[in-house]
């Protein structure tokens, strides 16, 4: 396993690759959060809002159903919301005879389930966008550029640099592991117990490394002149199109939005 | 999908990320506040208190953490166990360098992975990169004391805090679908809390088994923590972990068994439908010309958003087409 297959980003020159990573940034948090603030059962809004993530997807030249696809990874947390089909108020459905209870599905019920669901995935395909379209260094600089602390922007940037080694490390060690026969899948070996405690180590393995390494790292920084001060290059100005997409993009989520509230 | 042989950890950690959509806009902009607030504080005692080297450190260590999430072990029936690394961060560096590298750890997930979303990002920092550590601390440094500092204390010590704080967290995201309205409260605080007291006896496992490498390799690193709770400044740290554990232990079976109190209030309030019903009393006539049935509307939605991908695959295509002319030219 190496960088490739773990890094998000898709290389390529389509127009939004191009757009700069502070307005896809902003751009995407406001997607978002115009799907958040779309009332339950406002299908039409939630149409159109699909629509415009997948049209960008197919402007990113990415494939169709590249976003549709990963963002299907959340499905399982829709368990969470899958109680409140039989617990709102409302006309029955259908209902589920369970031992000697029995569930009943109402309308409200089904309507807030399949408008959370929709609202997950619809979000989850503009952050697979977001992703997919940008470097993960131009990302860092879009949150220098929502005032993210500079420190944690320098943690976040040292551990994106690091993580593909210390995958590689936790790799090793399970290769290691299932060479001689603790693999947890399959017969997996002895006792839960012995399990467990075999994992344990691994992690406290893992740990010094990564408790070495950035010491390493550090006295590799220090004999390169670091004092504790991480410098970054001031921020490009934004060209008049950014802005204008920027301008235009807010304006559009914003006028869904409240078709979304005030129609529905 | 992207560790392909984890796959079933990657499902059962999942329950704890929480993504887009099953809060409501309320409930994450206060997690926010919250975490902003908690990382802020983290932050500014990082800048008091930590020696430079503790840049890099924090960031190697979040990736450290980062792959120490993949580690995992086969339970029964096909259910592993695997790590958070909440406790363990909590327990080897203190709880507010653990604050920010987990806070890194769950911010590079939902940014480059999509575990766990955006907009909820706030609340799913608070959960497992804020409660996660302070109570791992708290109820880690209770235990040490109780076992007046012996070696079984750190380990019965660890195996209780790894596993309080995955139960804890756990709580607190049933108490935040419950207040989003996403799910019941009596049915949400049970199910998770019952499912990750499980889980939590994997996260307990495996901190026992790390400190117990560590104690006989790097046993100096055990003494990483700052001050062991001998500091002043860190008994509030302790002493906020375990009231946080506590007033969640006794808050939790009184929000499930109320159920109704919780719903009530996410419905009065209005969390959610205030903003749907409220035109149609105060304008009961408003229609929108020729869009007044959802499901016309749905339908012309539906054939808009059609043209506009339409439009823009149209659009692509030319540009390639453009693009590969010019190539052709330059050739």
């Amino acid at each position: 396993m190496h960088f490739h297959f773990l890094d998000t980003y898709r290389p390529g020159e389509s127009v939004l690759h191009a757009l700069d990573s502070r307005v896809k940034f902003i751009l995407t948090v406001a997607f978002i959060l115009a799907v958040a603030l779309t009332p339950t059962g406002a299908w039409p809004v939630y149409v159109l809002l699909l629509a415009l993530v997948v049209a960008a997807v197919v402007a990113a030249e990415l494939g169709v159903t590249y976003a549709l696809k990963r963002a299907l990874v959340a499905l399982p947390f829709a368990l969470a919301a899958l109680p409140s089909l039989f617990t709102l108020p409302g006309t029955g459905l259908f209902s589920l005879p369970i031992g000697p209870w029995t569930l009943t599905a109402t309308q409200p019920g089904l309507q807030r389930l399949l408008s959370v669901m929709l609202k997950s995935w619809i979000s989850m395909q503009a952050a697979v966008l977001l992703t997919a379209t940008t470097q993960f260094p131009d990302l860092l600089v879009a949150m220098r550029s929502i005032r993210v602390p500079r420190l944690l922007v320098a943690i976040f940037g040292l551990m994106w640099r690091y993580l593909f080694v210390l995958v590689d490390e936790a790799i090793r060690l399970m290769r290691a592991r299932d060479a001689r026969s603790g693999s947890p899948t399959g017969r997996g070996g002895r006792t839960a117990w012995w399990r467990a405690r075999v994992t344990g180590g691994m992690a406290g393995n893992l740990f010094l490394r990564g408790y070495e390494r950035g010491e390493r790292i550090y006295a590799a920084m220090a004999a390169r002149g670091y004092d504790g001060e991480v410098r970054t290059f001031p921020l490009p100005p934004l060209d008049t199109v950014q802005v204008l997409v920027l301008i235009g993009g807010l304006f559009s989520l914003g006028v869904l939005t409240l078709l979304g509230i005030w129609v529905w | 999908m992207l560790f392909a042989p984890q796959s079933v950890p990657a499902l059962v950690g999942s329950q704890m990320h929480i993504p887009d959509g099953f809060l409501s806009v309320l409930v994450s902009l206060v997690f926010w506040l919250l975490s902003v607030i908690g990382v802020g504080v983290a932050l500014w005692r990082a800048g008091q208190e930590l020696d430079e080297r503790k840049v890099p450190l924090m960031g190697v260590l979040g990736a450290t953490i980062f792959a120490g999430q993949m580690l995992n072990f086969a339970v029964a029936g096909g259910t592993s166990g695997h790590l958070m690394g909440a406790a363990i961060a909590a327990i080897l560096l203190g709880p507010w360098p653990a604050v920010l590298v987990m806070t890194s750890v769950v911010s590079i997930q939902a940014l480059l992975f999509q575990d766990g979303g955006l907009l909820v990002l706030g609340a799913n920092i608070f959960n497992m990169a804020i409660v996660g550590p302070f109570v791992a601390y708290g109820v880690y440094h209770t235990v040490l004391k109780l076992a007046r500092e012996k070696p079984w204390g750190t380990f019965l010590g660890g195996f209780v805090a790894a596993w309080t704080s995955i139960v804890v967290a756990a709580l607190v995201v049933a108490l935040q679908l419950a207040f989003s309205g996403t799910s019941p409260a009596n049915v949400s605080i049970p199910a998770m809390g019952l499912i990750h007291m499980l889980i939590g006896l994997g996260e307990g496992l495996i901190t026992v088994g790390a400190l117990a490498f560590l104690s006989a390799t790097r046993r100096d690193l055990l003494g990483l923590a700052p001050g062991r709770t001998s500091r002043r400044k860190d008994r509030f740290v302790w002493l906020g972990g375990l009231l946080i554990a506590i007033a969640l232990a006794v808050l939790s079976p009184l929000a499930s068994g109320h159920p109704d109190g919780l719903e009530w209030v996410a419905e009065e309030k209005g969390f959610l439908d205030a903003a749907q019903d409220a035109p149609y009393e105060i304008i009961p006539d408003y229609v929108f010309p020729g869009l007044s049935n959802v499901q016309f509307a749905t339908i012309v939605a539906g054939i808009v958003g059609t043209l506009i991908v339409f439009g823009v695959a149209l659009g692509v295509a030319y540009l390639r087409r453009q693009r590969r002319t010019s190539t052709a030219y330059e050739a």
